[in-house]
């Protein structure tokens, strides 16, 4: 069974019910607890000292910065903060936790009864209720990887990276709708900063809660937790492959049993996991090495105050504008490229024709050359761009000769009035000149003109190009299309 | 020289009438000559590089250095003070070999002050323990008696400075540990308020209850070292970083204007009738000293052993997980799995009443059993402090007996832990409110010393040092040795 014909088996008889707990690495430059770097990819337990080593008397210290980030985060997904929350242990063994417990918020986490809201596959504006928002570290990293048969090695570099996971309510309903929260909320982090979001880094981690109830009823079915999704695609497949199997299990009679399962990527399978996390008793409680926070008033409304316009902002903004909701989710999705665009804005560009100019032109030369817009080897800055789209919007230049403006601003860095200038690109709009190229055109293809009068449509395309060619493309192709026409009529 | 307390020391110094080294060598002679006999250290520096130290004093002296009022001071350390010149073991086979790559917060400012440290001392296996029987190493000897216990678990520091074998030492105190030893060994010990003295550094035991303090000859030396050590830390989210009094001008030969409590809880039955005796007289006399003296009652201290041993168990089975064999200490040979090796390391590494404790902690945290233990203990802590609160809001501090009956027999309890706990029922009511309390010699019985304990408000150290030093003053008791301070003085 392929996920695709297991959505088919769920639709109509099951509604299938999906809350993600959400893992993200902060992107701060020291740890949660201690001084040492959280670069990624360092040799391994280059980048530990005595509190993330759990060294015997060490003790953890809180960064600030993490605390900052989190609420940053919390304040973005409308989350109520709680101003007192507190520092949990969570006890378990394992080699890549060194303490042997994780510091972690778990009866008071630092944010509750949030919201965030984005666009679902039906094309309707969604709103997922986010349960909680707690701040806890990371572990270490086993590996067996260049480690002598059998043996496993562990590095501790990542261990004590802050993190927030960011639990929702079971308020999904398809796989798709799981994918597009996943990338909502991934878009909604990027604009507030606090983590580069990356699921192949890691530093974007998701568990999902999904489980089967017959269309219409009320109660929920037995949860199944699915864990080990590297990608958002991957995400949308386990969750479609999941409902599927709990579907057949459902429709052959069986009881869905409570477990965690993990997603096989390869195989595209789940299968059940006998993990250590569901035999555990975590034995929490509070942390003694840290009292309670005390957040106050002014501290949460000035982080408050620093938060960027969110992206649900941003698209009610773009929307007014009149760009198509694809454009805007296009550049909403990519707060650089949205920056970008909003500092043409800035500078005067139009904004359908210049998103155009972007999206298209811009965007389509620097992805051919690997360059991000944020790169400094993009040569042209928002501002030129949007002067060479008031260019073409002034009708100086044509939007073809635009493109190859364009081309020489990226190489040389130059605006678009320098090259236009140099190598007198000018539109001619000038209809004698226009008129004198027409006439050349027709005297020199006089079969083109006697096939165009015999009814032959397309050979007034041939005779533009022959136009646009002497005029080495700066002729105003519309005066260019209505001067022929007239001229062959007369003729 | 080597029974002159620090303060006489300083003076002589100052003076010019004694060098450094001749101090330190008459320490070490006398190291050489009780040592043998009380078994108070784990580990003794070498003669040259503790002598080294104390020239280097006397050779910023000679440069007209400013003496640091613990300059040229024999100190010993307790083994879970984090050294970085010594092993650090805590009385524990876990922790064979292990030396620390960083010193302790108090460590580094006694010795940042010019104090010479002489090596570190015995302790009950990380600090659990009144005996200082519970060492991976053997147990000390109680100067006043070699078939007694030194108390514990800073049997070790205790009896050092009592026999003379250091001018003073640092302790740590969990449930008693400083105050229970100083009492049983007649010397001075102090337990600073929680958050006074940064922790960093000082192998945990049970978090929210350790604190570091000194065990010294008099009060006056007590409030030396407690000026040296105390104060703010940034890696110490518990260390309290406001200013800091000048604790010896705060010493007066009087208690007027001061009103103090009695509490009839800690006199009663279970306390030894020559204790209660005992702590009469030094109640009267501090009336004639002009303190205006009241029986007071705190109902909830009968309660507070039963949460003492849910509550530090609980931290103590979390603190101690580390021990694994992944990083440093002891690994149990034999290979295997993760799980083989650290069920097989602790099993080696731990003695049993840590095994004791950490499967007690381990079972009041499980899940069902939460409330029951660990959340009732934390609500009568609760209790407890608002207690301790109320009561001294009506007086400057309150007066007990710090233990109820002078040091026992070797072995006599070691067969019965709760015998063994009862003898830290004056003491862990202190330790769950985090106050400061201040023992100190208050007579004898049959030749053992008995102790009174004075505690104070929170960060109000200076009250118990005053009460404290009054009655010092007055009762001089100061001139009485232990008989083993005969042996081999030859000065």
């Amino acid at each position: 069974m392929s996920a695709g014909e297991g959505a088919a088996a769920v639709a109509g008889r099951y509604e299938t019910v999906i809350g993600l707990e959400v893992h993200v690495e902060l992107a701060t430059k020291s740890k949660m607890f201690c001084g040492c770097p959280t670069d990624f990819g360092a040799p391994p337990n280059t980048q530990v000292c005595p509190v993330c080593l759990a060294l015997p008397g060490a003790l953890p210290v809180p960064n600030e910065q993490a605390i900052t980030y989190a609420l940053r985060a919390s304040l973005s997904l409308e989350c109520r903060i709680d101003p007192g929350c507190r520092w949990d242990r969570k006890n378990y063994h394992y080699p890549d936790l060194p303490k042997g417990y994780q510091i972690t918020q778990y009866a008071r986490p630092l944010a509750r009864e949030g919201c965030l809201r984005f666009t679902a596959a039906d094309g309707q504006e969604r709103s997922v209720r986010i349960r909680r928002l707690h701040m806890e570290e990371d572990t270490g990293k086993s590996t067996h990887e260049g480690m002598p048969g059998g043996t496993t090695g562990v590095d501790l570099n990542r261990a004590g990276v802050p993190l927030i996971e960011i639990v929702s309510e079971p308020d999904l309903r398809s796989p798709e709708d799981a994918r597009l929260y996943l990338q909502a909320l991934r878009t909604l982090l990027l604009y507030t900063g606090v983590s580069d979001v990356r699921m192949e880094e890691g530093s974007l981690r998701c568990d999902a809660n999904v489980s089967l109830r017959p269309e219409g009823s009320e109660e929920f079915g037995a949860l199944v937790e699915v864990k080990n999704m590297n990608s958002f695609r991957s995400v949308q497949r386990a969750l479609e492959y999941e409902a599927a199997r709990q579907a057949a299990a459902l429709d052959a009679g069986e009881r869905i049993v409570r477990e965690t399962r993990h997603w096989d990527e390869r195989r595209g399978i789940t299968f059940s996991s006998r993990s250590k996390e569901e035999a555990h008793d975590y034995r929490y409680f509070p942390e003694p090495d840290l009292g309670p926070s005390a957040l106050s008033e002014g501290f949460i409304e000035a982080v408050r105050a620093g938060l960027p316009e969110l992206p649900a902002a941003r698209l009610a903004r773009y929307a007014a504008l009149g760009l198509t909701p694809y454009d805007a989710g296009v550049l909403v999705a990519d707060p650089p490229l949205a920056d970008y665009f909003d500092r043409m804005l800035a500078a005067g560009a139009a904004p359908r024709e210049g998103v155009a100019l972007l999206t298209v032109e811009l965007l389509g030369r620097l992805n051919a050359a690997g360059v991000a817009i944020s790169d400094p080897r993009c040569r042209v800055r928002p501002e030129q761009l949007a002067d060479l789209q008031r260019l073409v919007g002034a009708g100086t230049i044509s939007g073809k000769v635009a493109k190859t403006v364009l081309e020489e601003m990226l190489a040389s860095g130059e605006d678009a009035q320098t090259v236009v200038a140099r190598q007198g690109l000018q539109q001619i709009s000038d209809t004698g000149a226009i008129a004198k190229a027409v006439a050349e055109a027709v005297a020199a293809h006089p079969q083109s003109a006697a096939d165009y009068r015999a009814g032959k449509r397309q050979a007034l395309g041939f005779l533009v190009g022959q136009v646009m060619k002497a005029t080495r493309g700066k002729a105003n192709p519309s005066l260019v299309n209505q001067l022929l026409e007239d001229a062959l009529r007369e003729g | 020289m080597w029974d002159w307390p620090a303060h006489r020391i300083h003076r002589a110094l100052a003076a010019g009438e004694v060098s450094a080294v001749e101090v330190a060598t008459a320490v070490l002679d006398r190291c050489d000559a009780a040592e043998g006999l009380i078994g108070a250290y784990v580990h003794r520096r070498e003669r040259a590089e503790v002598l080294a130290d104390a020239a280097a004093v006397d050779e910023a002296l000679r440069r007209r250095e400013p003496l640091q009022p613990l300059g040229g001071v024999p100190v010993a350390i307790k083994d879970n003070l984090s050294t970085t010149g010594m092993p650090t073991t805590c009385g524990s086979r876990i922790l064979a070999g292990y030396v620390p790559p960083y010193d302790a917060a108090v460590v580094e400012r006694l010795v940042g002050q010019g104090a010479v440290a002489l090596g570190k001392t015995n302790m009950d296996e990380f600090a659990m323990g009144s005996s200082t029987e519970h060492s991976a190493t053997g147990p000390t000897r109680n100067p006043w008696d070699l078939e007694r216990v030194p108390g514990g678990s800073s049997g070790g520091s205790a009896a050092a400075v009592a026999a003379g074998t250091a001018t003073l030492a640092l302790g740590s105190d969990t449930g008693g540990s400083i105050r229970q030893p100083a009492a049983f060994c007649g010397v001075v010990g102090l337990k600073p308020t929680y958050g006074r003295v940064s922790r960093y550094g000082l192998v945990a035991y049970a978090s929210s209850l350790d604190q570091v303090g000194p065990l010294c000859r008099d009060v006056r030396d007590a409030a030396l070292v407690l000026g040296a050590i105390a104060g703010g830390d940034r890696r110490d989210a518990t260390a309290h970083p406001g200013a800091l009094p000048d604790y010896e001008s705060a010493l007066r030969p009087d208690c007027r204007g001061l009103r103090l409590g009695v509490p009839r809880e800690f006199l009663a039955e279970g306390v030894a009738p020559e204790v209660r005796a005992a702590v009469a007289a030094a109640v009267d006399l501090l009336g004639e000293l002009g303190a205006e003296v009241e029986e007071c009652s705190l109902p909830t201290v009968s309660y507070a052993l039963d949460a003492y041993y849910v509550i530090a168990p609980a931290e103590a089975s979390s603190n101690l997980a580390r021990y694994d064999g992944v990083r440093y200490g002891l690994r149990a040979g034999g290979g295997g799995d993760y799980a083989g090796v650290f069920a097989r390391t602790r099993g080696e590494g731990f003695g049993p009443e840590v095994r004791r404790r950490i499967m007690l902690g381990t079972y009041a945290l499980s899940a069902g059993y939460y409330d029951q233990y660990y959340g009732k203990a934390q609500r009568a802590r609760t209790l407890l402090c608002r207690e301790f609160d109320a009561a001294l809001a009506r007086y400057d501090a309150l007066v007990t007996p710090t233990t109820p009956t002078p040091a026992f027999g070797l072995r006599e309890k070691t067969a019965d832990p709760l015998q063994m706990y009862m003898s830290d029922v004056c003491t862990v009511p202190v330790n769950l409110v985090g106050l400061p309390a201040l023992s100190l010699p208050c007579g004898f019985v049959s030749g053992l010393p008995v102790g009174l304990q004075l505690i104070g408000r929170a960060f109000d150290e200076e009250t118990v040092l005053r009460i404290g030093y009054a009655y010092e003053q007055a009762a001089d008791l100061g001139r009485r040795r232990p008989p083993v301070a005969a042996m081999g003085a030859g000065a």
